[in-house]
């Protein structure tokens, strides 16, 4: 496996990076791009080639103050303007810092005549000249397989893309070169994927109507890499990439305890409540309370002054606010704290993996230390089972390894075949609590238990669970019957 | 067979980019002084540019390939690249022959 491989003693000198600034990549990659090395990003129009390439210069002007070179074989400099605008990425004021070059070559075929032998020297006069002028680090050409069709001789051109990458390399400027995805090999020609230090390919495939990106690293001569597919993001902040399954089981075990804000819940469970980072899933079927409990740990968390991102995929913030309030709970004071996010987002609005892209970016951006998805089965009804599994295992793993303890809300149908539902996902939580609903003599009453719960005693106890003006509460079930409990639990 | 037959004389302005004084280069310049002998008597004005000390003059004609013959006049503009040994496609190229 890929530990096995990083571990291989061949591979004690690590090779220089150049880490890109675009989230999710570099740690997929374990620090970007090879440092003074040519790399080549292939995929079909549109796959998000071109903004990959300019976060990389945008960022290395802007993060780790490295000037940039960005030539274009296609688009002019001022629609990469304007289209770079529309991304957020100022690219004009980076020109005027001299942070960044815009070079546009724009090739007519048919003025062109061919007479016996010649070379791309031209080229590499005028590349040469554009790294010089602003000391420039990293450089990108988009697409330079144009080269193929603006001129006949395929023999003088493969030769001088190869002698081209020698050059750049030779000039060390860490460089990416994009490229069309071809039918048989990587790109079309075939050419650039040999020549490349470093191979990823972009895929964009829309699936009844949800629009999924992805990424595989293909070859990173000198370095281990993951050949997994990962799930990106385009939009207005720039690529995201959804990483962690590197992550695999590496990540430490906390033996704090983070408490669930209900006490006889935290007693049920060891006494204290989950470890702190670990994942907790509480299933039930409709009206059970799941929510209420996701509020109760939110609003424990945010007393402790710890913040708290909510992830909301059925109700609106305002809404979770107000029902929350009817017990008791103020949610509102945190937000406006700015100790809770409350994320909401209608599950329909795009695919299982962009929205796992999207929540991977809100942790990123807003450190939480609690975590609720409420609930997580209207991600997992818009895929399929496999793909949500390793989707699902990339954002825990993600979570886990930033210590966030994490509250994943699931709804059930009714009946007794409600737990096999769950059997997917219910497996990657470390402690699972059911709700349930009870009826007896005409009653009805909402039983709670612990389910399982790793690495900590745990109650096999089922109790009642209490909604009310002051919140959750939860009681000793009455056993054998359905009477209501006299006495509350103790806590 | 050549230009002659037409209207007025006017003259071909061409540029010749090189990238140093190769052999390459060499061959382009024999090759082309040879060419408007024959062809154009003196109806030409050449200028050779030499890449390697005027960088920044690559981005003007958007020269990539060295040797590359740039017609600025007459128009159409024409680049004949290479090193001008095929002389048909050169004339071609000048639009000193048809087709």
């Amino acid at each position: 496996m890929t530990v096995a491989a990083e571990r291989d003693p061949g591979a004690t000198r690590p090779l220089p990076k150049v880490p890109t600034g675009i989230q999710g990549f570099d740690e997929i990659t374990e620090g970007g791009l090879p440092e003074g090395r040519v790399s080549l990003v292939a995929g079909a129009a549109g796959s998000g080639k071109t903004v990959f390439a300019m976060g990389f210069l945008v960022n290395g002007a802007e993060k780790y103050g490295d000037p940039g070179l960005f030539v274009s074989f296609e688009e002019s400099s001022p629609d990469l303007e304007t289209n770079f605008d529309s991304q957020g990425f100022d690219l004009k004021a980076l020109e005027a810092t001299g942070m960044l070059t815009l070079d546009h070559i724009r090739i007519e075929r048919n003025e062109m005549e061919e007479t016996g032998d010649y070379d791309l020297e031209g080229l590499f006069v005028r590349l040469g000249a554009e790294i010089d002028a602003i000391g420039a680090k990293r450089v990108v050409l988009d697409t330079i397989e144009v080269l193929f069709s603006a001129f006949t001789d395929e023999i003088i051109i493969r030769a001088e893309i190869k002698r081209l990458f020698r050059w750049l390399a030779d000039r060390g400027v860490t460089a990416i070169v994009t490229g069309e995805s071809g039918e048989r090999h990587i790109t079309r020609h075939g050419l650039e994927e040999y020549v490349a230090d470093f191979v990823v390919v972009f895929t964009h495939l829309v699936n009844e109507e949800t629009a999924t990106r992805r990424m595989r690293i293909i070859k990173y001569r000198g370095s281990a890499h993951g050949t997994n597919e990962f799930s990106f993001l385009i939009d207005r902040r720039g690529i995201s990439v959804l990483p962690i399954s590197s992550l695999g089981l590496r990540h430490g075990a906390p033996t704090e305890r983070v408490s669930f804000g209900i006490a006889p819940l935290d007693e049920m469970l060891g006494g204290a409540g989950p470890y702190r980072g670990s994942s907790v899933l509480v299933s039930g079927t409709a009206g059970t309370g799941k929510s209420s409990i996701a509020a109760a740990f939110v609003d424990a968390a945010c007393r402790r002054d710890e913040k708290a991102l909510y992830f909301a995929f059925e109700e609106s913030p305002d809404q979770i606010i107000r029902n929350m309030r009817s017990i008791g709970i103020d949610l509102e004071r945190w937000v406006e704290a700015g100790l809770l996010y409350i994320h909401a987002e209608r599950p329909q609005t795009t695919g299982l993996e962009m929205h796992l892209v999207r929540m991977n970016r809100e942790i990123e951006e807003f450190s939480p230390r609690v975590a609720v998805i409420d609930p997580i089965t209207n991600l997992t009804s818009i895929g399929t089972y496999s793909s949500i599994r390793a989707t699902m295992t990339r954002l825990i793993d993600a979570m886990k390894s930033k210590e966030i303890t994490a509250l994943f809300t699931s709804l059930t149908e009714g009946g007794d075949s409600s737990e096999s539902t769950e059997i997917g996902i219910s497996s990657l939580m470390d402690t699972w609590v059911l709700v349930r609903n009870l009826e007896a003599k005409g009653k009805r009453t909402r039983g709670l238990y612990v389910l399982k719960s790793r690495g900590m005693a745990h109650s096999n106890e089922i109790r009642e669970f209490v909604l009310s003006d002051d919140g959750v509460d939860l009681r000793e079930l009455p056993l054998g019957g359905g009477a209501p409990p006299a006495t509350r639990a103790q806590s | 067979m050549s230009a002659g037959g037409e209207t007025a004389p006017q003259t071909w302005k061409l540029k010749l980019y090189i990238a140093g004084q190769t052999p390459r280069s060499l061959a382009a310049l024999s090759n082309l002084q040879k060419i408007v002998d024959e062809h154009l008597e003196a109806r030409y004005e050449i200028e050779v540019i030499d890449l390697l000390e005027n960088p920044q003059l690559a981005k003007g004609d958007q020269i990539l390939a060295v040797p590359t013959l740039v017609k600025d006049l007459p128009p159409p503009l024409r680049k004949i690249i290479g090193d001008l040994s095929n002389t048909e496609r050169v004339l071609i190229g000048l639009d000193l022959r048809p087709e």
